[in-house]
């Protein structure tokens, strides 16, 4: 019997439901759902603004969410952290803020062939918009970060070198060290490093303050927390350079006729109200995450990742993309042979299989690996070996629906 | 034969496939969520669609959708089309008249995608190529 599934109400409910889309966004568990239920029913009001005791609790839960997450990423300082509604939003802050105000003609941005549109796109706007050049780092054969490629592109004249941490779309895990290093040696001083986390946050012990990088963006759905929350951690002398990204309420210090000056941060960042409720979810999920041990969840779904790679490797007809399993969080992005992705995600949802089928929002890294579309299975903690059975089972039935008996 | 048994039907053997030497208009439409392409090629005789050929990369519902309208649409005026493209539209999107209408054939095996709107847009695909195509050929004779 599986405990942790127990912890979700949604798939407790749900018994004969095989969830294996967590790289979209992972179920949530009951702590979470009751930690925003009880903000509003306990602290609800407006943090930062009411001289009353209720206005003052929310100010208080607020922060100490946003210490709470910090501290989650290795994070000391707390004001490094902007909320954000995710990843895509945080991205797009540094692109239009740091980019705006720091590219200019004859300039270089990096990014990878692994990108999420997320991280490519920002980047290739705010890069033709001020005249910088536009560059792709590109990937081996195997789905790894070419380094000698990356080696090839960065100059003196990089200013920006945008990586994600994990593929959405593979599942590689990028060596994070190593990128660095090439950064720091060959980019002019102030190059920036822009992280996307998004797939490393809710699966690898991730410590920033040891890590010289100097933005990195993450969403809380996708590590068991709520829809609509995510953040932004980045250097401090960066981001009190920075002009805003939005304006109004709570981000201003001084508003006069002709100008106004901007609040400290991490508020400059967090125009209007903030989404309070759903930073209390994001620290339950935190906390639900830091009992059971970073380390103990990579090590479950690493165990999940080899054997269904394994396992449907092994039919024949089915191509595993990436590299080998050690070196991917838990993802198994797969094609089967004559059953186009889409039917075969159908297929499989008829017994409660729920794997993406697509693009995973990666053109230009499905253009390289030459496939229109893969199925994409993700594991996260609530999953266990039944789940990549109904898997395997259910690729096995599509294939023999879609074969040809009459040939 | 079940529904799911006539789209597999048109789907291991699509009617229509391939592409015209010179056509009078020819469209791609492109699904970026499932990542599906579909490219639809058409000539005109005497207003009405004399030859109509589709090709590319998709799943079972978007090319057995293919492999129907392209049995339908020949000999018909781009209006005609414009006529059926909606009644198709209307089938895959739940409207209970279009699924029990016999003049639609073969495509009401389609009525069951609309249980899943990603799987609608592909049914539509080669109808929104096709709609495409004939605005191209009709441009074409107007200049």
């Amino acid at each position: 019997m599986n405990r942790t599934r127990d912890d979700f109400p949604l798939l407790a409910a749900r018994p004969g439901l095989v969830y294996l889309d967590s790289a979209a966004t992972s179920q949530k568990p009951r702590a979470v759902l009751d930690a925003v239920r009880e903000f509003y029913e306990t602290d609800n009001a407006n943090p930062h603004r009411g001289a009353y005791a209720l206005s003052v609790a929310a100010t208080e839960r607020y922060h100490a969410a946003r210490e709470k997450v910090a501290h989650f990423f290795g994070v000391a300082d707390p004001d490094r952290l902007i909320f954000t509604r995710g990843t895509t939003e945080s991205l797009n802050l540094v692109a239009a803020t740091w980019g705006r105000t720091n590219l200019a003609r004859g300039d270089e941005v990096i990014v990878t062939r692994l990108e999420h549109h997320a991280n490519f796109v920002p980047w290739q706007v705010i890069a033709a918009e001020r005249n910088a050049t536009f560059r792709i780092a590109e990937i081996t054969d195997d789905g790894r970060l070419d380094l000698d490629h990356l080696r090839h592109l960065v100059t003196p004249r990089t200013k920006v070198v945008a990586i994600t941490h994990v593929s959405n779309a593979l599942g590689t895990i990028v060596p994070l060290p190593d990128v660095i290093d090439i950064v720091r040696r060959q980019a002019a001083p102030g190059a920036i490093i822009v992280v996307d986390g998004a797939q490393s946050a809710p699966h690898l012990s991730v410590a920033l303050d040891a890590l010289d990088i100097d933005f990195y963006a993450f969403s809380g759905h996708k590590m068991l927390g709520p829809t609509g929350i995510g953040g932004l951690i980045g250097r401090r002398d960066l981001l009190e350079a920075m002009p805003p990204y939005q304006t109004g309420g709570d981000m201003i210090e001084f508003v006069g006729d002709e100008r106004t000056t901007w609040n400290v941060i991490p508020h400059k960042f967090e125009a209007g109200t903030p989404n309070t409720g759903d930073a209390a979810g994001l620290a339950a999920a935190v906390d639900y995450l830091s009992s059971m041990g970073m380390p103990t969840v990579r090590r479950h779904e690493q165990a999940l990742t080899a054997v269904a790679s394994e396992r449907l490797a092994a039919i024949p007809g089915v191509r595993v993309f990436g590299p080998p399993p050690a070196e991917r969080s838990g993802v198994v992005s797969f094609t089967v042979a004559d059953v186009h992705p889409h039917d075969l995600a159908t297929i499989l949802d008829q017994d409660g299989v729920c794997v993406r089928a697509g693009q995973h929002c990666a053109q230009p890294l499905l253009r390289r690996l030459g496939v229109g579309a893969t199925a994409r299975a993700s594991f996260y903690v609530y999953n266990d070996a039944a789940d990549v059975e109904a898997l395997v089972t259910g690729v096995r039935k599509a294939q023999a629906m879609f074969a040809d008996v009459a040939s | 034969m079940s529904p799911a048994e006539i789209i597999l039907t048109h789907h291991r053997r699509p009617h229509h496939r391939g592409t015209i030497d010179a056509p009078d208009g020819v469209a791609t439409r492109h699904n970026p969520l499932c990542g599906e392409t579909l490219t639809v090629g058409v000539t005109l005789d005497t207003g009405r669609l004399s030859d109509v050929r589709f090709d590319g990369e998709s799943c079972s519902i978007g090319r057995a959708s293919a492999s129907m309208m392209t049995d339908l649409v020949v000999g018909l005026t781009p209006d005609e089309v414009g006529a059926l493209t909606t009644r198709v539209q209307a089938l895959v999107t739940g409207d209970p008249a279009a699924a029990a209408d016999a003049t639609l054939g073969d495509l009401r095996a389609l009525a069951e995608v609309r249980r899943t709107p990603a799987r609608a847009a592909c049914a539509l695909l080669p109808w929104n190529a096709l709609a495409d195509a004939l605005a191209e050929a009709l441009d074409a004779r107007l200049t």
